[in-house]
């Protein structure tokens, strides 16, 4: 999570420092994002999520790798409150120390794709001319793989390794990122402002960080969101088919996976990772959706 | 030209991230205990000991020419395994496509009709509901329920539609259901944002004011004009379902082309590999052709050079 905060607080303070005006609106723009409902809500699931999985050693009742024969798949109950997998080891534990993988892959994964993604997008929409047509084209070629099928086919030939996995997905998502950035700076260069920090002597690393940058703020957000969710996913079906997470590790593509095999006799067993996996992916969708409408200076007008 | 174009670009990008990354193939084939004169000369027989850009030329000019290559594994021709997969990966998709678009497009002309309503309302939760969930979720709950509680469906297999047609197509049904669920949410969520912005639009109070009925202004006029993004997002959801049926496929024990991918995985089957990356990469740009060419049609203000 700290790479994303570190991100996602950068561009924040410049706009605040440099741009007089956009204080106030910046403020305001979070203000309307805070009284809409799906915000809250979501905002609300999401937090409770974080904080859970950070202090997963302190509030899961059991240790979540220690097997335990004898109390194999113990329905939910009041020792286990979510029952206890082949192995004797309680979901619950399971789950709270499954969301730390997740929500850290997708967070790495996504600040990843960020970067590169706004890097690019910024480069493209700025200056356009051949730098476009050679990042943006690049872009298309690799928007044509599906993400999961090249994850897949990386994965498996590089090796099974959480560092794989973060890498591939960060890279998969930087076109993604940077559809959307190269658009929005391709609006925001037009702006008299731009033109006046020209004027003025502004270079134009300085203008794309001063000018361009804080523009494209809300936008970033919103694609960090919304992508945030799609990264679980992804982490949760490559693991899912054995690509991702590793056993014992626990994770929530791993669970729904092992549990499978159990569904005849134990059926809560594949249902408690799945709600997770898709509460998680949920609130991220809403809140994308939410910040999408309460942000979004196209959709403001 | 465009998609000939990023045709080329893929295949390039296929080629050179099989080959880049690390795991060298003839180390594999030549068996962990193989001394290194042994894997020199299986390298020398796969012809990887010539420089990258000529094998890259050489495998380039194979490819257009439809030669995938053999297997490493089986020693099998490449296109051969793919010819006999492949139908088997697009009957599913072409069932969840049509499952989305029969409830997707209805359901969202019925939230945007009776915007704000309880119908909109149920409906618009359902769309996210469905958007949130991955499909091997979905898949595992279906089976779950119809599979293992009501016992009304055989839970995964494949049988060929020639010997046994109500097998074959009971044992469709979950997959595509779970497929098709959640683009269908997708389906839905654009054909309402759509529909409510073209209803809002002057033309349709000419319509109205013309005294059509509003069954007409909505089929006649809203409709044809609303359905040009969700063509669009259907191609594009088409390409997700490629990848999507991986997992279903995985779930479901679907012998489709993601089975033959997973085990060429396991395998270290490079041309395997490159070549169902390249089909479905191949399949996805098409797809978008298509779609390009259906919005034409819809609209005839788009244009393409």
């Amino acid at each position: 999570m700290d790479n994303v905060a570190c991100k996602i607080q950068l561009p924040r303070k410049e706009q605040e420092t440099s741009v007089v005006a956009g204080k106030g609106t910046a403020l305001s723009l979070a203000r309307g994002a805070l009284s809409s409902r799906p915000v809250q809500v979501s905002g609300l699931l999401l937090i409770l999520l974080i904080v859970s999985s950070l202090f997963a050693p302190v509030v899961s009742p059991h240790d979540p790798i220690q097997m335990n024969p004898p109390d194999r798949l113990k329905p939910p109950g009041r020792s286990y409150l979510l029952g206890t997998d082949e192995y004797g080891r309680d979901v619950l534990s399971r789950i709270l120390w499954g969301a730390r993988i997740s929500l850290a892959v997708g967070a790495a994964a996504v600040a990843l794709a960020a970067v590169g993604g706004v890097f690019l997008g910024v480069l493209a929409g700025y200056y356009g001319g051949m730098i476009e047509s050679l990042i943006m084209r690049l872009m298309d070629v690799a928007l044509c793989f599906p993400p999961i099928l090249l994850g897949i086919a990386v994965v498996g030939f590089a090796g099974k390794s959480l560092l794989n996995l973060v890498i591939v997905l960060g890279f998969l998502f930087i076109p993604r990122f940077a559809r959307v950035i190269y658009s929005s700076v391709q609006s925001v260069k037009q702006n008299q402002y731009v033109e006046a920090s020209r004027a003025s002597g502004g270079t134009h690393v300085y203008i794309m960080l001063h000018h361009i940058l804080p523009n494209i703020f809300a936008i970033i957000i919103i694609q960090v969101t919304l992508n945030f969710g799609f990264m679980i996913l992804l982490e949760a079906g490559l693991s899912f088919l054995g690509l991702g997470t590793q056993p014992p590790t626990p994770s929530w593509g791993t669970m729904i996976a092992s549990a499978r095999d159990y569904m005849e006799i134990a059926p809560f067993l594949v249902v408690w990772p799945s709600l997770a996996v898709a509460i998680t992916v949920l609130a991220f969708n809403l809140l994308g959706d939410g910040l999408r409408d309460a942000l979004d200076p196209r959709l403001i007008q | 030209m465009i998609t000939v174009l990023l045709m080329l670009g893929v295949a390039s990008v296929v080629f050179f991230v099989i080959y880049l990354i690390p795991g060298d193939v003839a180390n594999i084939i030549a068996g962990e205990r193989a001394t290194p004169e042994q894997v020199a000369h299986v390298r020398q027989a796969l012809g990887m000991d010539r420089p990258l850009y000529v094998q890259y030329l050489d495998w380039l000019s194979k490819v257009i020419r439809g030669d995938l290559g053999k297997s490493l594994i089986s020693g099998r021709p490449v296109m051969k395994d793919l010819i006999l997969q492949l139908p088997r990966t697009l009957e599913l998709m072409v069932s969840a496509i049509l499952l989305a678009v029969v409830v997707g497009i209805p359901a969202g002309i019925l939230a945007s009709v009776r915007r704000s309503r309880v119908e909109d309302r149920v409906v618009s939760t359902l769309g996210l509901l469905g958007l949130s969930l991955p499909s091997f979720v979905i898949g595992t709950l279906l089976a779950l329920v119809l599979g293992v509680y009501l016992r009304w469906l055989p839970i995964s297999g494949f049988m060929p539609f020639d010997e046994d047609p109500v097998h074959h197509l009971k044992l469709l049904f979950m997959p595509s259901l779970a497929l098709g669920l959640s683009m269908a949410g997708v389906v839905m969520r654009m054909t309402r944002s759509t529909m409510l912005g073209v209803l809002g639009e002057d033309y349709i109070r000419t319509a109205r004011a013309k005294g059509l009925s509003e069954r007409a202004v909505h089929y006649r006029h809203a409709l044809r004009n609303a359905l040009v993004p969700v063509v669009s997002i259907i191609g594009v959801q088409a390409g997700t379902l490629l990848g999507g049926t991986v997992i279903i496929e995985f779930i479901f024990n679907w012998p489709g082309l993601s089975s033959l991918l997973i085990r060429a995985i396991y395998q270290r089957d490079a041309p395997l590999v490159q070549g169902v990356i390249l089909l479905i990469s191949g399949a996805f740009i098409l797809i978008n052709l298509v779609v390009d060419l259906l919005n034409c049609r819809l609209d005839p203000r788009i244009r393409y050079g």
